[in-house]
């Protein structure tokens, strides 16, 4: 495997990563401040409280992964997408901002204002979206370049049937990752309330979540014909997720295996993403640049690639630390245990 | 080039970078005050110095949370303002910045697990060594980043041919040499800042009336660390200054107004300047800049008249410079005060007067530390990299950075403020005499 496709496997890996637990949180937002519109929010709030607060820092630290990580190994993504995304991932990053300093002020400092609860589950839309246009403008046809430099056009952007189907999936995959998970986690939180709650929410999010995955690779036939292309020549790999999607459904339905179907939530979103992710190589961005014109020289790629094996040694045990403790701990779950906090 | 988008990415990153080394430098020295307040509550087994710690880890959170975010905004804004730049730097420089993400990742996993798991053990110690790698995180981001930063002044580990970058070696571009005193300058300016910090909040309890041996305890704790790594900050201070006259002359001769190259050249302190350049009110020490910078009364010492006009830092660094080095040596003259009185027994260490010095100190080491990095950045142009690239050349072409600036104003006002109304609320809630009450009658029920 060169070094180039290595890159940017680990990096895509890690969006993956952050693409499941900050849907996780992004969606308890909405959910907790839904459920305060329709009066069930004693129903919810207490499960979601405590699975986000331990946590909610570390979802941050994989986008700054990310981030960091793909300008590390591709220097020229800096160039290209530092210049033409300043508006929406600005944006995306004072909603973050908001969203994380005032979640550690609420759970922290002072507790319960309404407002703030809405803001919350409103940024959790918002923020998605945002960082959802990044893959669109990604797909080519957005970007111009003007005196050697790209300049994005918003209004070609915004007009895109592609841009707000992408959108509209960012905001269903959100809610049905977070509102399958959280089955999961009250179930044995044994809040068997807020377990069904949950349950129906993932059902109702399971439908428009797979008609704006069908809506997208109609629509690339249009947007981009190359690339619809490569998506529809590796098939089986959406085939498996699509059926590994079913499965779940299914689950759920029964009520049966609410743990497995976690499992096979994040499996299908495995595959589709991958499945996503190759049908695009070689290009970070259509079409002009790929991962081989941006990739850094191979004395920095070496020395990133031994830091992130490095790196890993120290997370992955700290990592399993964390989720021993607070997520899978059943005592903390169900909230035996006396309260611990600072 | 865009002459505005250039001005713009400059004040938005001057802002970013204002506001959040606030919070940075409290997330990098205040993990370390935590841990020897625990550590001497355990050693002495005094509940005061553990509740100290207990106190100081609930605010520690807001304030981590503030610069996790702007953080991670500075940290998209490198790419955002800057393309050109990171796509150069990013081909020698990017081996920190990625490392810097795992130790920060190390230190948000261990903050959460420390801050859960309050008496969930039975033995103290374990839980006081679940802060080890919160703090080590914390100083190792802490020397990471500004590795980075040094390697804009000194840019090295690499060569230019033809317009391409070559021989690139990731290491030497680590180790630079602005690096040794640039990451401990910024380790023991931020353990300072943060002593003074808290002792500044002590200090002002017991000016309201409090009288409570906690925050004796906390004050005098403080200020004894504010002592030692002031001491510090002012020696590593001091090679600093040996290393710009090696390295960054012009950097050196800007902050000190020294125009004439010349042996056994004089320290201008204060003083202001005209705009013919006439320096007036300033006090000139004779030997001092060339003992400043050498180490000996009769070295020569560059001047700026021997630098090229457009390579020349703005004058005003003087200012800056200035109100560093002042603040610093007030606040080891005032912790040097309060812990040999202490120690000997002096009355007016515990007047309402040397109190409220001792308040001020907590907001002065800020504007110090804020003053300090206006320094090195403004000393650094025009360049962004240090004879390679220049400021303009690195900067994006877009032309909505105007109204990003005015967002993220927005956006600060709103995260200073929430802040410091969270903060405040916090602690006046649950004042230490009610803690102190609540934790006997815990302990009274456990021992029942």
């Amino acid at each position: 495997m060169s070094l180039e496709v290595l890159g940017i496997i680990v990096l895509w890996i890690f969006l993956f990563g952050y693409v499941i637990v900050a849907s996780i949180d992004f969606g308890a937002g909405f959910f907790n401040a839904y459920s305060l519109l329709t009066g069930r929010s004693h129903i919810l709030s207490n499960i979601i409280q405590r699975y986000l607060s331990p946590v909610w820092e570390v979802t941050n630290v994989f986008l700054v992964f990310f981030f960091v990580g793909i300008v590390g190994f591709f220097p020229k993504t800096a160039f290209y997408y530092g210049t033409v995304l300043l508006v929406p991932v600005s944006i995306a990053i004072i909603l973050l901002a908001i969203r994380g300093s005032y979640y550690a002020f609420e759970s922290y400092g002072s507790r319960g204002h309404k407002g703030y609860a809405f803001a919350y589950g409103v940024s959790g839309l918002l923020i998605p979206s945002s960082l959802s246009v990044v893959l669109t403008i990604s797909e080519g046809g957005f970007v111009e370049i003007v005196d050697g430099s790209p300049v994005l056009d918003y209004w070609a952007l915004f007009t895109s049937p592609l841009t707000w189907s992408i959108v509209l999936l960012s905001i269903a995959s959100v809610l049905y990752i977070s509102a399958v998970f959280l089955t999961w986690y009250a179930w044995k939180a044994q809040d068997l309330n807020a377990s069904e709650l949950m349950r129906k929410y993932a059902l109702t999010w399971s439908g428009p979540l797979m008609l704006m995955a069908a809506a997208i690779i109609i629509q690339m036939q249009e947007h981009n014909p190359d690339r619809f292309r490569n998506m529809i020549s590796i098939w089986p790999m959406f085939g498996v997720s699509a059926i590994l999607f079913l499965l779940t459904v299914w689950l759920l339905w029964k009520k049966r295996g609410l743990g497995l179907s976690v499992g096979l939530l994040i499996l299908q979103f495995l595959f589709a993403f991958f499945a996503y992710g190759i049908s695009h190589y070689p290009y970070l961005l259509y079409p002009y640049l790929t991962i081989y014109e941006g990739f850094t020289n191979q004395e920095m790629a070496i020395a990133l690639v031994i830091a992130f094996i490095a790196g890993l040694c120290l997370l992955i045990p700290s990592l399993y630390l964390i989720f021993r403790l607070f997520v899978f701990n059943k005592e903390y779950v169900t909230g035996n245990q006396k309260d611990f906090h600072a | 080039m865009n002459e505005s988008a250039v001005f713009w990415s400059r004040l938005l990153t001057e802002l970013t970078l204002t506001f959040h080394i606030i919070y940075a430098t409290i997330g990098v020295g205040v993990p370390l005050m935590i841990m020897i307040a625990q550590w001497v509550g355990l050693k002495k087994n005094d509940e005061h110095y553990i509740l100290l710690a207990r106190r100081i880890t609930r605010g520690f959170v807001i304030t981590v949370a503030v610069g996790v975010v702007t953080g991670t905004a500075i940290g998209l804004q490198l790419s955002l303002l800057w393309p050109n730049f990171m796509q150069l730097a990013g081909q020698v420089i990017a081996l920190p910045l990625f490392m810097e993400t795992f130790a920060f990742f190390f230190e948000a996993i261990f903050l959460g697990i420390y801050l859960y798991t309050w008496d969930r053990f039975d033995n103290q110690k374990k839980h006081m060594l679940l802060l080890v790698p919160v703090a080590i995180g914390a100083s190792i981001s802490a020397v990471f980043i500004t590795i980075v930063n040094s390697f804009m002044n000194t840019p090295q580990g690499f060569e230019v041919v033809s317009g391409q970058l070559v021989n690139i070696q990731p290491l030497v571009a680590m180790f630079n040499p602005s690096m040794p005193t640039k990451v401990a300058h910024v380790l023991a300016s931020a353990y300072m800042t943060s002593a003074f910090l808290l002792a500044s909040i002590a200090a002002y309890r017991l000016l309201r009336g409090s009288n409570h041996p906690y925050y004796k305890k906390s004050l005098f704790l403080m200020m004894k660390m504010g002592l030692i790594f002031s001491i510090a900050t002012a020696v590593i201070g001091d090679f600093s200054g040996k290393f710009l006259a090696e390295y960054q002359p012009e950097k050196l001769a800007a902050a000190e107004w020294h125009f004439e190259t010349e042996e056994a050249a004089p320290l201008i302190l204060m003083g202001f300047m005209d705009e013919e350049q006439n320096i007036k009110f300033a006090i000139e020490i004779p030997y001092l800049l060339s003992i400043l910078a050498y180490g000996n009364p009769m070295a020569e010492v560059t001047g700026l008249n021997d630098f090229p006009e457009d390579e020349i830092p703005p004058l005003y660094i003087h200012y800056l410079f200035n109100l560093m080095v002042l603040i610093g040596t007030a606040m080891i003259l005032v912790s040097v005060l309060y812990v040999a009185g202490v120690w000997r027994g002096w009355g007016f260490i515990h007047r309402p007067w040397f109190r409220w010095v001792t308040v001020l100190g907590g907001p002065l080491t800020i504007i110090a530390i804020e003053a300090g990095w206006w320094l090195a950045e403004v000393g650094r142009q025009p360049w962004i990299l240090r004879g390679y690239m220049r400021t303009a050349e690195g900067a994006t072409t877009s032309d909505q950075v105007d109204l990003m600036f005015i967002l993220f104003c927005i956006l600060y006002l709103v995260l200073g403020i929430g802040s410091v109304v969270v903060l405040r609320r916090m602690y006046r809630l649950n004042p230490i005499e009610r803690e102190i009450e609540d934790r006997m009658a815990e302990m009274k029920g456990v021992g029942r």
